[in-house]
């Protein structure tokens, strides 16, 4: 990609007009200039042969992860896919509603989520489960959602994890607002200082929500990461459908730095999350970084990707792995052999027992959940419209059983 | 009306053909792009993908991108850009994915696209359809399952208007799209694929008019009335209650704003009794309006008060409740009893 010096000023044969006569998105076969590489930019301390890559500018953000700590991010990875295969086999199985699967997404999700601290706060999207777990919330709490029984129930506060939000574009804007207080509380400004960070995809970035979220974080200095997972699709519309130029470079329209980081690689993903909410801490947000990943399953559980990707695409991405390069780099360094591989395997399949078991057995909310919540105050009306449901619901024989 | 909506009675291919309330909707679209070539169909995942309910399934690959356009993930910019596009003489169909997400596009719709011909005396015409699947009992999550067509109905400037057959999904697609007004289309998600609605399509016929509400079902007893995805419930009530002896006469409005209320006051003058069944909550919605109205138009007829069954005043639950959010067959037919036993 050029830089943004040169596109201010087009040569001729760069404008519009010759991107026109260039072969179209279907004859390049759409996405897929996009959906290969991350480019020259892509920051990266782990290759997909798991080789280290130094990085002068964020090496030292990952100075602490050693054999140990990097087992650690690895295990995350493995218990949240299995966790993520699991509820994707429940959904086919009939027991829950809809599935978004993550798959592929681990590192990004990993690699972000541990370089949050416990002041920080999270704004999700709806396929952070990978955040949700670093998150420290407990992955069967998710599931009411998905197997509708409710909208999402966890301790939001106590977790530092907003609840997931499904209307594309609506949490940027809520974290900028959050971002906005925790400034205006005089929570920024030194090493302890607070954080929030915004969850995202790459076909959120059309929305004016987002857009307006660039707007304000940067007017009012707020400590706001914006966290775009540009996994190369929204539903069947490629990136090309959402942007003429690489997401992380829109920041610099509004005036605060942009990186673009390979969501493949939770090295490079905890170390860019780690520097750009340092900048935040110290009063210096906000940040965009696009993780740069891809979304190796269907959208949703609804979702018929065959109708609109190649398999060819996947294929190319199965080769860069996030959870393999680890591995590779775990054992070809000597930090674990085959008999930990395993371990973690295993551990990973009674996590998913649990899950199953769980899910099969959450309880049906009761009726009168309908009406519970709906004001913080009481309101008659509303009262009498339960008591006047219950009581038509006690008319039935079979009420006591439903 | 603009363009008048032609009948395919020239075609090779038989005229009748028994279809599902999505498949009519979609070849409702595809003859509304064959007889004009303004017509365009705007929205996210349309193209390859056919819409996440494949609606505009195979339009794309016949009809080409410039005219089946898969856009940027923004409703306002949907919209927005539609209303544009109307200005400049095309006629824009935009899908909104679900009812839920048509809020980020709300400000284009009652600010842009209701008032433009108002503000200019009406030198400007937007000829813009949306199309809006609605409704539960999909078992979805959260934002897939509202019934916000009150809050449009309640717009001046706008059309607003539901199917509930595929007969009616065929030809009220294509009136909407020839219609010069804005036309907000909304569709009831849960019956597009619903087997037991087949039903023979003759698209050969001349269709009634749009904006008019219609008699299914004749009955004396009592009147219910609905539209959308609830009148499938009102029709099997219907049933179910003669086989009880009762008789019901089952309308549906069709169209929510104008509202057609005539043949709901003529049948509410020879039965007296007025149900008004919907999804949506009852609380300043179109349930109240047709309420108002009727007490007004026939007070002297009533032999009971009209009585709503709607969805609760309260956001739509987890969809493990939606059972008992959304209007049923016992619900209208418990509030048949109560009306009776007046
Ligand atoms: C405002 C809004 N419009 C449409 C939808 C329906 N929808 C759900 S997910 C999605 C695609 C989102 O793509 P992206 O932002 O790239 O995130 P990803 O799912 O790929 O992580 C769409 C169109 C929605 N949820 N909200």
């Amino acid at each position: 990609m050029s830089s943004p010096e040169q596109w201010t000023h087009p040569e001729p044969g760069e404008g519009p007009a010759a991107r026109a006569a260039q072969p179209s998105p279907e004859q390049v076969i759409a996405g897929l200039r996009a959906t290969t590489e991350g480019g020259a930019e892509l920051t990266q301390l782990l290759t997909p042969e798991g080789e280290r890559v130094a990085s002068p500018q964020f090496d030292r953000y990952v100075a602490d992860i050693d054999g140990e700590a990097l087992r650690g991010l690895y295990r995350d990875m493995v218990l949240v896919r299995r966790a993520d295969r699991e509820a994707n086999a429940m959904q086919r199985q009939g027991q829950l509603g809809i599935w978004v699967p993550l798959l592929g997404q681990e590192a990004a999700q990993i690699g972000s989520g541990r370089a949050l601290r416990k002041q920080d706060m999270a704004f999700p999207s709806y396929r952070e489960h990978g955040v949700a777990y670093a998150r420290g919330i407990d992955f069967r709490e998710l599931m009411g959602i998905f197997r509708c029984t409710d909208h999402g129930n966890w301790d939001f506060k106590a977790h530092g994890f907003h609840p997931y939000t499904i209307v594309i574009g609506n949490q940027v804007l809520n974290a900028t607002g959050y971002a906005m207080g925790q400034k205006f509380e005089g929570k920024v400004g030194d090493e302890d200082g607070e954080a929030t960070i915004v969850y995202f995809g790459d076909g959120a970035t059309s929305q004016g929500d987002v857009h307006e979220g660039f707007v304000w974080s940067a007017v009012y200095d707020a400590p706001l990461v914006f966290f775009c997972q540009n996994n190369q699709w929204a539903i069947s519309e490629p990136t090309e459908r959402q942007s003429r130029l690489p997401l992380y470079q829109r920041a610099r329209g509004y005036g605060f730095p942009g990186i673009r980081v390979d969501g493949n690689d939770v090295l490079a993903c905890l170390a860019v999350t780690r520097w750009a909410l340092d900048e935040c801490r110290h009063g210096n947000g906000p940040v965009l970084i696009e993780a740069f990943t891809y979304r190796m399953d269907a959208h949703t559980t609804t979702d018929d990707p065959t109708r609109y990707r190649l398999s060819d695409e996947l294929e190319a991405w199965k080769l860069k792995d996030p959870i393999e390069r680890v591995r590779a780099y775990l054992a070809r360094n000597g930090h674990a052999d085959q008999p930990y591989f395993d371990r973690i395997q295993a551990e990973a399949d009674q996590f998913a027992a649990d899950l199953r078991e769980f899910t099969f057995n959450m309880p049906e909310p009761p009726p009168e959940r309908v009406f519970a919540n709906v004001y913080a105050e009481p309101s008659a009306a509303l009262d009498a419209q339960r008591e006047e449901y219950l009581a038509y619901l006690s008319g039935f024989a079979t009420a006591g059983e439903r | 009306m603009a363009a008048p909506v032609k009948s395919r009675q020239d075609e090779s291919v038989s005229a009748v053909q028994t279809l599902t309330i999505g498949k009519a909707l979609n070849l409702g679209l595809r003859a509304a792009m064959e007889a004009d070539d303004k017509v365009l169909i705007l929205g996210e995942d349309v193209g390859k993908l056919g819409g996440v309910f494949r609606i505009t399934d195979g339009l794309q690959k016949d009809f080409g991108e410039q005219r089946v356009l898969d856009t940027p993930l923004a409703e306002s910019g949907i919209i927005g850009t539609a209303v544009g596009l109307a200005v400049r003489g095309f006629r824009p169909v935009c899908e909104i994915q679900f009812e839920g997400f048509i809020f980020p596009g709300f400000d284009q719709i009652s600010s842009q696209l209701a008032k433009l011909h108002y503000r200019t005396q009406g030198r400007i015409k937007v000829p813009v359809v949306v199309r809006v699947p609605y409704g539960g009992g999909i078992g979805a999550v959260e934002h897939h399952s509202e019934s916000p067509e009150s809050l449009f109905a309640h717009i001046p400037g706008l059309k607003v208007v539901s199917c509930s057959n595929p007969a009616d999904a065929y030809w009220m697609i294509q009136q909407a799209i020839a219609s010069d007004d804005p036309v907000l289309f909304f569709e009831p998600k849960r019956l597009y694929h619903n087997g037991q609605l087949k039903s023979e399509v003759d698209t050969s016929t001349t269709p009634g008019p749009l904006f008019a509400s219609r008699v299914l079902r004749e009955g004396t007893d009592a009147t219910l009335v609905a539209y959308g995805p609830s009148v499938k419930v009102c029709l099997d009530a219907a049933a179910a209650a003669q086989e009880e002896g009762r008789s019901l006469e089952v309308i549906d409005l069709r169209t929510l704003s104008p509202l057609d209320l005539g043949p709901v006051f003529e049948s509410v003058r020879r039965t007296g009794r007025l149900i008004s069944v919907s999804e949506a909550s009852a609380e300043s919605s179109i349930s109240s309006e047709i309420a108002a109205r009727v007490q007004q138009e026939c007070f002297y007829s009533l032999e009971a008060p009209v009585l709503r069954v709607t969805g609760f005043d309260t956001p739509y639950p987890p969809s493990k409740l939606e059972e008992h959010f959304l209007p049923d067959l016992d619900r209208v037919l418990h509030a048949v009893d109560r009306s009776l036993g007046w």
